[in-house]
């Protein structure tokens, strides 16, 4: 079977990649692609170490064909740095110390912010229920929650500074 | 070369010729589909995703009804104000599912095919008296949502037919509806029992109309009548929840899994479903619920 062409966007950039049908966006990224900042954990969708973001929506890469990825916009944690700036999340997860072997921190950065853009001021008790499907099990998740809430605020001064 | 063994056909027709090869399977969100291929329960010879036709994506306004299509993404049912003012208790089962990323992706379409006896959507579905519109060769045909299971993993649906909408009528004044199950996390658990009620109260409080549901209780989601009738023409006391109760009692058929005994989950479905009649009652009476 010869394999598929598939053109996309990913992190703003135009793409392209062959694949297998039965590939999963997953595999596209870490593979042809090159993009292995996003994870493999189980491979089920439970824990969410390959979150990316599929045309604005957050969803486990591994329950994304690679071929539905044709024309549309995918956006991974490589995305998140502009330049040589860190987001304020991954600034914030530094120095919480959220994170201990980091194998789930791809996943919870592109998930915490696409909470942060719905909801710049989330309760922490909003924060745990929109990662419930992203799972750590080093480290637990205090540190992540109180990252996530710092970045947050860190968001809303700057947005506050730009309408300013 | 053979064609290929995937497709997102943008059309309906295409879709179903597509869909009529042995083996195929349709793909809506993936959450089922994707895994029990990659564990090798399934082994689909080809997979026809729906969701780039327009039919079997968004939410759309029928009369005072809905239309939901097939492959609509679960969390696009909460964004929805207008169905989440008429039917709470669908929007609350919905978003029960999973994860907000596999919400982000499972359907209606998708939790109703994979015929799981303890889906979330399908007991609030078949409370709500919703419809599962069948394409197939022959045409259409519109069945009650509780028409479509027939057994854990298998549907009533004929080979080359698939589900591409959901419809969900009027809420009817005085009318309310509400999901309750349980599991023993909050978050991304599968239901011990879940619970579908939807009911309607005329001006004196009194019942004119119930239906009960109840999934992970039966081999598949289960509407149970009687339990329904045993509330109308009643004001919800203890006795009309007593006789409700009972009726649920004699037409489940729980198991022992890794989830919860079956003496568990008999008794906690009648908690459940005491809880969802008075949660559905509560906003049929227009209370904040």
């Amino acid at each position: 079977m010869s394999k598929l062409h598939i053109t996309t966007t990913v992190n703003g950039d135009p793409a392209e990649f062959l694949c297998e049908a039965d590939d999963s966006l997953l595999a596209a990224l870490r593979g042809p692609l090159g993009l292995t900042g996003t994870k493999e954990g189980c491979g089920s969708g439970d824990c969410g170490a390959c979150t990316v973001m599929l045309d604005g929506s957050m969803v486990c890469s591994c329950l994304v064909l690679a071929a539905e990825a044709q024309g549309r916009r995918v956006e991974t944690v490589e995305g998140l740095a502009e330049g040589g700036a860190l987001h304020p999340l991954q600034q914030r997860f530094l120095e919480h110390g959220a994170l201990q072997c980091g194998f789930c921190t791809p996943g919870l950065l592109v998930a915490a912010r696409a909470l942060l853009e719905r909801n710049p001021d989330p309760s922490e008790e909003e924060a745990r229920y929109w990662l419930a499907g992203n799972l750590c099990r080093c480290t637990g998740y205090d540190k992540v929650i109180r990252a996530v809430l710092d970045a947050g605020r860190d968001l809303r001064q700057d947005h506050g500074e730009k309408v300013a | 070369m053979p064609p290929s063994p995937y497709s997102a056909p943008d059309n309906l027709g295409e879709a179903l010729g597509l869909a009529a090869a042995p083996g195929a399977r349709v793909l809506a969100g993936g959450t089922d589909l994707l895994i029990q291929t990659r564990a090798g329960r399934l082994a689909p010879t080809a997979m026809v995703d729906l969701k780039r036709i327009d039919r079997a994506m968004g939410i759309r306004p029928a009369g005072q009804g809905f239309v939901i299509g097939a492959a609509t993404p679960c969390t696009a049912l909460r964004d929805d104000a207008a169905l989440v003012a008429a039917w709470p208790g669908v929007v609350e089962a919905a978003s029960l599912i999973g994860s907000v990323q596999v919400r982000n992706r499972a359907s209606l379409g998708g939790n109703l095919c994979n015929a799981s006896p303890a889906a979330d959507s399908v007991p609030a579905l078949i409370a709500a008296g919703a419809t599962a519109v069948v394409a197939g060769p022959g045409g259409e045909r519109e069945v009650p949502v509780e028409a479509i299971p027939a057994g854990p993993g298998r549907t009533t649906l004929a080979p080359g037919e698939l589900v591409i909408e959901l419809r969900l009528p009027p809420r009817p004044p005085g009318g309310g509806d509400a999901y309750l199950r349980l599991t023993p996390r909050t978050e991304m658990d599968i239901a011990v029992v879940g619970v579908g009620a939807a009911l309607v109260l005329d001006g004196s409080g009194r019942c004119t109309a119930a239906r009960i549901a109840l999934g992970a209780v039966a081999p598949t989601a289960l509407l149970v009548e009687a339990a329904g009738a045993a509330l109308v023409g009643t004001k919800l006391e203890e006795g009309a929840i007593a006789a409700m109760l009972a009726a649920i009692d004699a037409a489940i058929s729980p198991i022992d899994d890794q989830r919860a005994s079956a003496a568990y989950r008999r008794r906690i479905a009648g908690v459940l479903a005491t809880r969802a009649v008075a949660r559905a009652a509560a906003r049929a009476r227009g209370e904040q619920a």
